[in-house]
């Protein structure tokens, strides 16, 4: 077996005319946290369904576990996927279904479990997420937070080998990105899985990953461990690690040039 | 000239893409075996699209009902025939009024909701994380609206006919005074069970099954934003409603000629 869990080989992938990723090689090995950052609008999410296998590179390969995710037919992939558990931005808990139900989905589908170890492996998940009190509620009931944790849960209830997390710090206040960041590190560590965290908040991202890629306009500017990064001298990992508006990657959307465009009164405005 | 042709060169690809796309949709989750460990969720949906459109098709079928006795009254009387009523209204309500105005109203209370909620959870990703879990969205949450749709159609149909029959001797036999025996015996005699009935019916099972693919692909396909859900109920609605009058016409044509 490989060391590395996941590989991406020169994968290109395109949406409509934009490309999004160029060429992009990347190697996650077993048990790490790993970071995926750059400036929002780069494809992270993108690369996470690509690894997931909803969408398929225009070229290039996709390697989990040593299989070629693209080349896998429907079941195969529904096969691998159950060893992966993603966490969705918006959480993405099925609201028709209360806290309990929503964690015991994935065994109720993948297993044939009888109903009281279900209900066991439920409450285990649920108090590894410090939430076996809300069971009983509705995913409405919840607030951000809570909602990432049941998701968080259900994410992890089959064991899976990798999980995913999309932007897991987003919308957050403070107590509760404390909370999910101690999270991720220690379900990584204690069910000893394979963490890729998507993100751009660098400074939650680098206290827990092992390893650090920063994408900006579809390829790979950087990679290492966090403190490898915080000494990288490339002006685009200095502009992104430090937080500055303005560098290489630029502060404004391409426009014409300014001043013609105002002298003019030509391009788009209350004119038009 | 030439860039109006391959204007509409791309209008029809996109349209056949549509049409992929929702054929697609249709047959994965039609003709792939049903898993009978969703059963919950078609009860659900069978609760959701149809029981819960009782009531609204009830009240129509009872008021249209009613119109028509008096409407049918009113210009039967002329001719002294108004013994013919009771035929009349059940043969216009069992073969057009019926199938139609109860796929009309299906299509803007439940219709309008399948895509809304679809819409929806593909808005928040529900649909996505369902594919991670390994489950096929398809077959867990379009199936069942599918079915549902196909099979609540035709009862809601008769319901409606049923219940317009019962509001037209209301107002004509109690209210109007057309003799009771004239009114159901002329309906008794004149109304054919395999070739007046059987169209009714045949025809809701149609406009059930357009009515709530459009619904189902409508919600599948739509933009993941409020522009894109708001679009995508309106679209269902429309082409729902238009695609159920415009068939109406052919089914009948082609049904006159049998």
């Amino acid at each position: 077996m490989s060391e590395y869990q996941i590989q991406l080989e020169g994968v290109s992938f395109s949406r409509g005319r934009r490309r999004i990723f160029d060429d992009v090689s990347m190697a996650i090995p077993h048990g790490k946290v790993v970071a995926i950052m750059g400036p929002s609008g780069t494809g992270k999410t993108t690369l996470l369904r690509l690894i997931g296998g909803q969408l398929s590179p225009d070229r290039g390969r996709v390697i989990v576990d040593g299989r070629d995710i693209p080349l896998l037919g429907r079941r195969a992939l529904f096969d691998v996927r159950k060893n992966m558990g993603m966490l969705f931005q918006s959480g993405a808990l099925f609201t028709d279904l209360s806290v309990f139900e929503n964690v015991a989905f994935p065994l109720r589908i993948h297993t044939n479990l009888p109903e009281d170890m279900i209900r066991d492996l439920v409450l285990i998940k649920l108090q590894s997420v410090g939430l076996r009190g809300a069971a009983n509620l509705t995913p409405s009931e919840l607030s951000g937070g809570m909602a990432r944790r049941v998701a968080l849960a259900r994410a992890i209830a089959l064991d899976p080998e990798i999980i995913m997390y999309d932007e897991p710090f987003a919308g957050l206040d403070p107590i509760a990105m404390g909370v999910v960041v101690e999270l991720i590190r220690t379900l990584n560590d204690v069910y000893n899985m394979t963490s890729i965290v998507v993100s751009h908040d660098i400074v939650e991202a680098s206290s827990i990953a092992d390893l650090i890629y920063v994408i900006s306009d579809g390829r790979i500017i950087g990679s290492g461990s966090p403190d490898d990064l915080t000494k990288d001298d490339s002006p685009r990992i200095r502009q992104f690690m430090g937080g500055l508006p303005d560098g290489p990657v630029p502060f404004h959307y391409p426009a014409p040039d300014y001043e013609t465009q105002l002298l003019n009164n030509a391009g788009p405005g209350p004119g038009d | 000239m030439l860039a109006r042709l391959r204007q509409f060169g791309r209008a029809g690809l996109e349209i056949l893409s549509t049409l992929g796309r929702a054929g697609l949709i249709w047959w994965q989750a039609i003709f792939r075996r049903p898993q009978f460990r969703h059963w919950p969720l078609y009860v659900r949906q069978l609760y959701q699209l149809g029981v819960l459109s009782v009531l609204i098709v009830v009240l129509s079928g009872f008021s249209i009902g009613a119109v028509l006795a008096l409407q049918g009254y009113n210009q039967l009387v002329r001719y002294g025939s108004e013994s013919a009523l009771g035929l009349g209204v059940a043969l216009v309500l069992v073969q057009e009024i019926g199938p139609v105005v109860a796929a009309l109203l299906f299509t803007g209370r439940a219709g309008s909701a399948v895509t809304a909620e679809i819409g929806l959870m593909k808005a928040t990703e529900q649909l996505s994380s369902m594919e991670m879990i390994g489950v096929d969205p398809l077959q867990r949450i379009v199936a069942p609206r599918l079915w549902a749709g196909f099979i609540s159609m035709p009862i809601l149909a008769a319901m409606f006919s049923v219940v317009g029959i019962w509001g037209a001797s209301l107002v004509g036999v109690d209210w109007l005074g057309v003799y009771e025996g004239a009114f159901w015996s002329t309906m008794q005699e004149g109304v054919d069970l395999r070739t007046d009935v059987l169209k009714g019916v045949v025809k809701s099972v149609i406009f059930g099954l357009v009515v709530t693919w459009i619904a189902v692909y409508q919600g599948y396909d739509a933009l993941p934003t409020s522009e894109g859900i708001s679009a995508a109920t309106t679209r269902t609605v429309v082409y729902g409603s238009v695609s159920v009058l415009v068939l109406d016409f052919f089914l009948t044509l082609v049904m006159f000629q049998l």
